[in-house]
Parts: C-alpha cells; sequence; structure tokens
C-alpha cells in the first residue's frame, strides 16, 4: 500500500492533467463545462499545494517512485526548490486560467487550446517535481510538445512560421540535453537529485568529461532559458495569444530552463563542486552578456510584446546569475526571482492583452495617454514595470539587492555590480517611456481599433482583475518579504539547505 | 496450454480458406482470427511468465522427426505485438474494403500472411523458416498488388524479385548448413555449429537474404514504392510486422546461431548500415511529398536503428548492460510495431477523405479530422523517440549503449536521425493549424479512426510508461538453452 505522501506528488500533477484530457472531448459550445473542469483543477491543485508546502517545510517527504524501463526510474520528489517552483505555476495558473477564459470568449478551437493549456501546466509542475534528470527530460519534453499548439493557435502564416521556430529550437535543445544526460550516466551511473550534487566524489580523471557535459546540459536548458545566442526563438513566439505569451514567460518554458539550470548546478554538480571546476564563471559570464543584451535590444522594440520578451531574455538570466555566485546570499536572489520575475512578467503580459483587446494598442508609440482611458491595468503595468527595474518596494528590488550583496560577499562584486546596475538603467530606459506616454501624454483622437467599449469597467472584467491581482501581489511578496512563507523566507531555505547550514 | 501456439497458426489459415468459400462474412473471420491470435499470444505469455520458454511438438513427434514450435518471451510478446496489431487492422480493413470489390481478395491473403508471421516466430526449424518466409513472401506481394493500379502492381513485381532473391539466398545457406551439420533444428544445430568456412558462407548468405527483405539500406529501394502504393491496412501490416519479422529472424539467426562464427568487423559493417539507414531514411522521408512515401521511408530509417541495436549487442559482454539493451531494441521494435500501423491507418483515413495523401494540400483536412490529427502526432511523437512513447527508452538504451562501448559516431547518428524525425514529422503535423473552421464533432469515422488511435495509444502511453509487466519477457532467451 502506498501511503498518501506518495501519492501527492502524483495527485498535484494529475489535478491539471485529466481536466486537460477531458477538455479535448468537449464541443465548442460548451463554455461553462468546461470553466468548470478548469477551475475545479485549478482550486484542486491549489489545496494539495498547500498541503505539500506545509509537509515540505516540516521536512516530510513526498516521494513516488518506480523503474520504467531497466535502469531508468521515473521519481518525483517534492523538495523546498520543487514547491517554491510548483507554488508559483499553480497560483499562476488559475489566474491565466481566468485571464484566458475572457480573452479567447468566442474565438475558435478553445477546446483544443484549453486543453493544451493544462497539458502544459501539468508538464511544468511535473518537471518541478522531478527528482532525477531522467524525470525531468521527459516532462521537459513533453512541455515542448505541448506548448508547441498553444503558440501556434491563431493558425496564421506569422504564427505557424513563429511555432515552427519555437519547435526548431527547443527539440534541438532537447536533444543536446538528452545526450548530456545520458553521457553523465553512463560516467556516474545515476542522475538522481541530490543536495549538495552527486559528483564530489567522482574520479578526477573525469573532470574534463564532466565540463563538456555542463556545456551541453546547459546548451539544452539554455535554449528554453533563452540564453544569448540561443534565444532566438522568444521573440518570435510571441506571435501566441497573450494568455499563452503570459505562461510562457512567467511560468512554464522559459522558466523551466531557468529551473533545469538551477536544478543542475544545485543537485547534480553541486554549487561548490561546479565553482572548482571553473564552470559557475563561464555560465555567469553567459548569463552576464544575456541580461545586457537583452536589455540593450528591448530599447528598440516598437512592438510591446516584442519589447517586453527582450526583457524577458535579459531578466531570466538573472536566476542562472545568481546560481552562479558562489554563497548563499546570492543563491537567495537568484530563486527568489524565479517567482518574482514570474509575478512581475505576467502582470505585464496581461496588461499587454488588455492594451490590445480592448483598444487594438500593439505598439509603445500607440500607447498615449492610455493610462486615463484604463486606469486599472496600466496601474498594474506600471507596477509590473517598476518591479522589474528594481524600485523598491516592488519585488523586483528585492531580487537585485541580494543579488548584489551576495556578489559582495563572494568577492566579485566589482564585476556583477556594474552588471546590475547598467541593465537597471537599461531597464529604467525601456520601461519609463512607456510609463511617460501612459500617464502624462494626451491620447490621440481615435484608438487603433476599440473592441470593447469602457462601461463601469475598462475592460472585460475578467481580462481586469487578473493583473490587478498579480500587480498586488508582486507588491506584496516585496513589502511582506520576511514574512512566514514568502518566497524570500522559502528561498532562504532552500539557499541554507543547499548549502548546508 | 501450449495448443495456443497450434491456434495461433491454424485459426488464421482456416479463416482464410472460409474467408474464399464465404467472402460475405470474410470481415468476421478476419476478427475473430486476429482475436483468436490475441488469446493464444496472451496465454502463451502467462504460460511463459510461470514457466518459461514453452516447446510443442506437433503430434506428439520428437525434434528432428516431427515438427515442433518454440515461444519465449520475445517471440510471444512479438506474436501478441502482431496479433493485436492484426485486430486493429482487421476492425478498420471492414470499413476500409466497405464499398469495395477489392475485400474478397483482401481477406483471404491477409489470414494467410497472419499466419505465416505466427508460423515463423515459433517455427524451431530453419527449413519450416524457409516456408514461412515463402508464404509470408507471396502473400505480401499479392496484398501490395491488390488494387491493380499501374504503380502498385510495379512496386509489386519489383518486391516479388527481390523477395525471391532473397529466399534463394537464405535457402541456399539453409542448404549449407544442412549438408555440413546434418540437422536444420535450430537447437540441435546450435550445440554442432563450429566456427568456419561453412558456417561463415551460410551466415553471410542467409543474412543477406534477410537484410534484403528487411530492407536494410541500401537494399531498401524497393520498399518505399511498394509500401506508399499498397491500400493503408495492407502498408500498415507491411511496415509494422512483415519488415520487422525479417529483423527478427537476423536476430535470432545472430544471436543464437552464428555469433561465434561472425567476426568483428561483420557487426561493425551492420551497425554502419543502420547508421546509414537512418540518416538516408530520414532524410528520404523530410523530402517526400506524399504522407505515405513519408511513412515508408520513415520505416527504412527505423529499421536502421533496430539494425545498429543488433550492432551493439553483437559487442557487448554478457552482462547487464547487454540485457538493457536487448530491452531497448525490444521496446523499439514494438514502438515502431504500433506506431507506424497508426500512422500508416492515419494515412489511409486521410486519403479516403480527401482523395488523395499529398502533404502540402493537407491544411484543412488536418482540422477536420481532429482524432486522425492527434493519432499522427502520438505516432509521430513515438517514430522521433520523444517521451512519453516506448521509442523514446528505446532511444535512450540505444544510445546509452553506444557510449557504454565508446561508439561516439553512432550515438551522434541516433540523435540526429531523432532532429530529422521531428523535422519530417512536424512538416505534416505543422498542417494542422491552419484557420479552418472547427468540424463540430471529434470523430468523423469511428470504424478507421479509434483503432488507429488506439494503436497510437499503446506505442506511446502504455509502452512508455506501464511497460514494466512486458521486461521479464524481453529477457532474451537463446533458442538452445531449451529442452530437446
Amino acid at each position: 500500500m502506498m501511503h498518501f505522501d506518495n501519492w501527492l506528488p502524483i495527485f498535484i500533477v494529475m489535478s491539471s492533467l485529466v481536466p486537460g484530457l477531458l477538455i479535448f472531448f468537449l464541443r465548442e459550445g460548451s463554455h461553462r463545462t468546461r470553466t468548470i473542469l478548469n477551475l475545479l483543477g485549478a482550486f484542486l491543485k491549489l489545496l494539495l499545494v498547500g498541503v505539500m508546502i506545509w509537509g515540505v517545510f516540516h521536512e516530510r517527504v513526498y516521494e513516488t517512485q518506480f523503474l520504467i524501463a531497466p535502469g531508468l526510474e521515473f521519481r518525483l520528489h517534492a523538495d523546498a526548490l520543487s514547491v517554491l517552483f510548483v507554488t508559483l505555476s499553480t497560483v499562476l495558473w488559475l489566474v491565466t486560467t481566468v485571464y484566458a477564459i475572457g480573452y479567447l470568449e468566442n474565438s475558435p478551437h478553445r477546446s483544443r487550446f484549453f486543453g493544451f493549456f493544462s497539458l502544459c501546466v501539468t508538464a511544468t509542475v511535473g518537471l518541478a517535481l522531478a527528482g532525477n534528470l531522467f524525470t525531468f527530460l521527459i516532462f521537459y519534453e513533453v512541455l515542448t510538445l505541448v506548448t508547441y499548439p498553444l503558440v501556434a493557435h491563431r493558425g496564421t502564416p506569422e504564427a505557424i512560421r513563429g511555432a515552427r521556430i519555437y519547435l526548431a529550437y527547443t527539440l534541438a535543445g532537447g536533444v543536446v540535453l538528452l545526450f548530456g544526460i545520458i553521457w553523465l550516466k553512463s560516467l556516474v551511473g545515476t542522475v538522481a537529485f541530490v543536495q549538495g550534487g552527486i559528483l564530489s566524489a567522482v574520479d578526477p580523471a573525469l573532470y574534463p568529461q564532466l565540463k563538456i557535459i555542463f556545456l551541453l546540459l546547459m546548451i539544452g536548458l539554455g535554449v528554453k532559458a533563452a540564453i544569448v545566442p540561443l534565444h532566438g526563438w522568444l521573440p518570435k513566439a510571441m506571435v501566441a495569444p497573450a494568455p499563452v505569451s503570459a505562461l510562457l514567460h512567467a511560468v512554464a518554458v522559459v522558466k523551466a530552463g531557468a529551473f533545469g539550470i538551477v536544478r543542475v548546478i544545485y543537485d547534480v554538480y553541486g554549487v561548490e563542486f561546479a565553482h572548482e571546476l571553473g564552470l559557475l564563471i563561464a555560465l555567469g559570464i553567459a548569463a552576464s552578456i544575456t541580461i545586457i543584451y537583452g536589455s540593450v535590444r528591448a530599447l528598440s522594440q516598437d512592438n510591446l510584446k516584442g519589447r517586453l520578451a527582450y526583457s524577458t531574455v535579459s531578466q531570466v538570466s538573472y536566476i542562472a546569475l545568481g546560481a552562479t555566485i558562489l554563497g548563499p546570499i546570492a543563491s537567495i536572489g537568484g530563486v527568489v526571482h524565479l517567482v518574482h520575475q514570474g509575478i512581475m512578467k505576467i502582470t505585464l503580459f496581461f496588461a499587454a492583452g488588455n492594451y490590445a483587446e480592448t483598444l487594438g494598442i500593439h505598439k509603445v508609440s500607440e500607447m498615449n495617454g492610455v493610462g486615463k482611458r484604463m486606469p486599472g491595468t496600466t496601474l498594474a503595468f506600471t507596477v509590473g514595470a517598476l518591479g522589474m527595474i528594481g524600485v523598491p518596494p516592488v519585488a523586483g528590488f528585492i531580487t537585485k539587492w541580494y543579488l548584489g550583496l551576495g556578489a559582495l560577499d563572494a568577492g566579485i562584486g566589482q564585476w556583477i555590480l556594474p552588471v546590475l546596475l547598467l541593465s537597471s538603467l537599461l531597464n529604467a530606459a525601456y520601461f519609463l517611456p512607456i510609463l511617460y506616454r501612459a500617464w502624462f501624454k494626451d491620447s490621440e483622437d481615435k484608438w487603433p481599433d476599440e473592441m470593447i467599449p469602457a462601461r463601469t469597467l475598462e475592460t472585460h472584467g475578467s481580462l481586469l482583475w487578473p493583473p490587478i491581482i498579480t500587480a498586488i501581489l508582486a507588491l506584496a511578496v516585496g513589502l511582506f518579504a520576511a514574512a512566514p512563507y514568502s518566497p524570500l523566507e522559502w528561498s532562504q531555505l532552500i539557499a541554507f539547505r543547499e548549502y548546508g547550514q | 496450454m501450449t495448443d495456443a501456439m497450434v491456434w495461433a497458426i491454424l485459426i488464421p489459415l482456416l479463416g482464410g480458406l472460409l474467408a474464399v468459400m464465404f467472402p460475405r462474412f470474410s470481415g468476421l473471420t478476419g476478427i475473430i482470427s486476429a482475436t483468436t491470435m490475441v488469446i493464444a499470444s496472451l496465454i502463451l505469455l502467462t504460460l511463459v511468465a510461470s514457466q518459461g520458454p514453452q516447446v510443442y511438438l506437433i503430434g506428439g513427434w520428437s525434434a528432428g522427426l516431427g515438427i515442433s514450435l518454440y515461444a519465449d518471451g520475445v517471440s510471444s510478446l512479438l506474436l501478441l505485438m502482431t496479433a493485436l496489431i492484426a485486430l486493429c487492422v482487421s476492425i478498420y480493413a471492414i470499413s476500409y474494403f466497405r464499398h469495395s470489390n477489392l475485400g474478397k481478395h483482401y481477406w483471404p491473403l491477409w489470414m494467410l500472411l497472419l499466419s505465416a508471421l505466427a508460423a515463423m516466430l515459433l517455427a524451431t526449424d530453419l527449413f519450416n523458416i524457409y516456408v514461412t518466409l515463402e508464404l509470408l513472401g507471396i502473400a505480401a506481394v499479392a496484398l501490395t498488388a491488390l488494387d491493380g493500379k499501374r504503380p502498385a502492381v510495379e512496386a509489386a513485381i519489383r518486391y516479388l524479385v527481390l523477395g525471391l532473391l532473397g529466399s534463394l539466398a537464405f535457402l541456399a545457406g539453409v542448404a549449407l548448413l544442412y549438408s555440413g551439420y546434418g540437422t536444420l533444428d535450430l537447437a540441435t544445430l546450435a550445440t554442432r555449429i563450429q566456427p568456419g568456412a561453412t558456417s561463415w558462407a551460410a551466415a553471410a548468405l542467409m543474412t543477406a537474404g534477410l537484410l534484403i527483405k528487411s530492407a536494410l539500406f541500401p537494399m531498401h529501394f524497393w520498399l518505399p514504392p511498394a509500401h506508399a502504393n499498397a491500400p493503408a491496412p495492407v502498408s500498415a501490416a507491411l511496415s509494422a510486422l512483415v519488415v520487422k519479422a525479417a529483423f527478427y529472424l537476423v536476430l535470432r539467426l545472430w544471436l543464437d546461431l552464428f555469433g561465434l562464427s561472425l567476426s568483428g568487423w561483420t557487426s561493425s559493417l551492420i551497425g554502419l548500415l543502420g547508421a546509414a539507414a537512418v540518416l538516408w531514411g530520414a532524410w528520404s522521408a523530410l523530402q517526400a511529398e506524399r504522407l505515405k512515401v513519408l511513412a515508408a521511408y520513415s520505416t527504412v530509417a527505423q529499421i536502421g536503428y533496430l539494425f545498429i541495436f543488433l550492432a551493439l549487442i553483437m559487442e557487448m559482454p554478457e552482462g547487464m548492460q547487454r540485457q538493457e539493451t536487448i530491452t531497448g531494441l525490444m521496446l523499439m521494435a514494438l514502438a515502431h510495431g504500433f506506431a507506424k500501423s497508426a500512422f500508416f491507418l492515419s494515412a489511409g483515413v486521410i486519403q479516403h477523405r480527401q482523395g488523395h495523401d499529398r502533404i502540402d494540400e493537407l491544411a484543412g483536412s488536418a482540422q477536420a479530422m481532429p482524432i486522425t490529427t492527434f493519432t499522427l502526432a502520438l505516432a509521430g511523437i513515438s517514430l522521433i523517440g520523444l517521451p512519453i512513447s516506448g521509442a523514446f527508452l528505446g532511444k535512450w538504451q540505444l544510445i546509452e549503449g553506444a557510449l557504454y562501448l565508446q561508439h561516439w559516431l553512432l550515438a551522434l547518428v541516433v540523435l540526429s536521425g531523432s532532429l530529422l524525425a521531428s523535422a519530417y514529422v512536424f512538416r505534416v503535423l505543422g498542417k494542422a493549424f491552419g484557420q479552418a473552421p472547427y468540424p463540430g464533432r471529434v470523430l468523423s469515422n469511428g470504424m478507421q479512426e479509434i483503432p488507429a488511435m488506439a494503436l497510437a495509444l499503446i506505442a506511446t502511453l502504455v509502452l512508455g510508461l506501464a511497460s514494466s509487466p512486458v521486461w521479464p519477457f524481453l529477457e532474451y532467451t537463446v533458442i538452445s538453452g531449451r529442452a530437446g
């Protein structure tokens, strides 16, 4: 008999899988059944995750494993890091589902959309709970497959092309990752995630091979994490509907890559061992280049979603950067950014979607005076943007603070701090003009394509509330960062467990 | 209970005869035959699981005098795969041939093919194997030519000639072995065979014959036209079963008989040809203009993987790694059987509805048939070797085996093969996302779409997640290890 604790990870995965599969078979018109299934799954998952948070904090072990083929173990395991990511996905999935229901009203192929949407979260939660690289890879690849239909959803030639580019990048990355993992397994016999890594006892003669494997793993994960020069798909994939972009940039795909990088460094190589091999410096440089490059490219994008996409390229690499700086303080900054970037970025994409759906605004240059017409949305956007820049007390400030402190602590402040500073300046340079236009410039006579008229609310309720809620969240996790169970607190737990303190 | 082996062979044969006499009920006899095979192979599997490999002496005559049958994990599992695919294909064929008079030719030949397949999997004697090989070849050729159109007939004639060439080479090898060792019984032969000129020449002849039949690069050129021009239920059976049966014989002969006679370079050569097949097959599939041509070239590539497996297994010392690699080979073979038959059946659904299967013009049809598109997607995932599928696990073992033997190049070939396969699979699936409206219902032709979907689900979810009850059977047992 398996105990409930063994079943919990499976239940969490199932709670979006089952509704997703059922939704595929619904007729287009059965709006209500679909909504009920979606929300039921989302709330059930939230409940189960709540149980898991409590349990992991009290050091309960939630674990399921079985042999899937001789020598290959399928393993789900909840530790503090996976719980952090699972919670983020679950909360944001709930919000995004509500948003998507409003956003896609009356558009075709909704059953297909919501089916794959649920599978997308299933894969994300699965890879968050994966207990070894083999299981991680399974969900990582499934994630690629189930997001492809979402990116292609609109069916325009542009969407199909974007989806194909997305697929080419991610499948190629997947193959590299597969090769790296199998190579690693054939060298050391296991690919389990263990706190502090599994490699410190390996024969030094194998070190050169381990370095190459690390490179392969980082390439495989870096494609999804959009590390330069592997980021090419991300700006193309923004042709997807806004809820998909929101989920892709904040939770699912990009984060899966970043999460994988953190996992490999902390639980496969072990941060100290990776540092000894000199691997962290190399990755740190790549991450720094990405941070600057993404911001520079964002400056010149007039398309709002394009600007946000390049901003993602830049911001996600903070997570990798945090993982490459030796010492618990920077680790906290990196890990907590997994959550912070997610909440802030999803707010920004929701807002961008609202502008497009309500007024037909797709470009930054069309945003003059939009703050008066859509104050709620623009307020949410402002919170997100200020957070990205790193203005206290929004969440992003906490991240940058810890990264900077950590770099000083590790004695490499002289080149990390300039990166952080420059990137914040660039963030300000591409976000502040938007805010200025939105709040202080006068609007043109007519909006590009006003589809939803202003009544009591500036747009549909299910479009308006999600960004407001996530903006409040972004403020709250910054303001109450020291509260128990806050992302920061939880990241400290992760970092101290990793560094054995 | 070992009678099950006889039933698996006789019932389809009888069914074939009945189908000739009562064409009106031929579909029903087809279903009954296939169902009998499913039940028989399940019985065999439980027997093998509880008591190990099974021997059945027909008429009670001992080996050497009478005909005996033999089933171990590998052969009974392949028999189960054959039976399940046969069942799904038969259900599909009833609907497929409903409005044409080709059915009355199809059913007798189809059941003859099944009977020959079952007999080949269970045979213990090289002469019987030769006979089943010929029967299988003839039934397959006749089925290929079924619709009587020019491209199909041309392909069938080429198939016939090459098939005969293959059988002749095989027969010559059999004759050599008989003159050298005085027996054709595999088990006895395995104890007597010595490395030397005779066994080497026999191995070369028999292998060459079987390589033609299993369409290993560069002997694959007959396959694409034959598989692409046959009616869909036939293509499915040819690609999933017939080609693989020839591979099964190579596996048996190499592991059981010729292991010692073949020097290292022969297995390297096979591995090299396998690698070439993977790349060439996948590359050609990428160029294909028609869905069924694509599927046929994909079979060429997939057969390549099986031969790479074989090369690695021949090189490996006994032990865990070898056993895992053999498991991987079997998973790969099973997954391909299910996935490829699902793919061909779906291609048939599309062809039936559209009147063509040109890939560039699939855009609207992909939306009109969500289930068929979904089936193609699942089968495609298995062909690429992505999770969740049996082929993913198989490929993992293949790469791990290649790295174990330090064959870096082979590992890279396998990985590139996956990339090429993704390219050709998603070339098709990309058509599913045009702006055509939703059809309003999920199924358009249940009798054809459900069997295809079932096969695709077996290839992906069942083999990819729940294949653990099957592994004990994947443990390869040498045929000479049996009593008698």
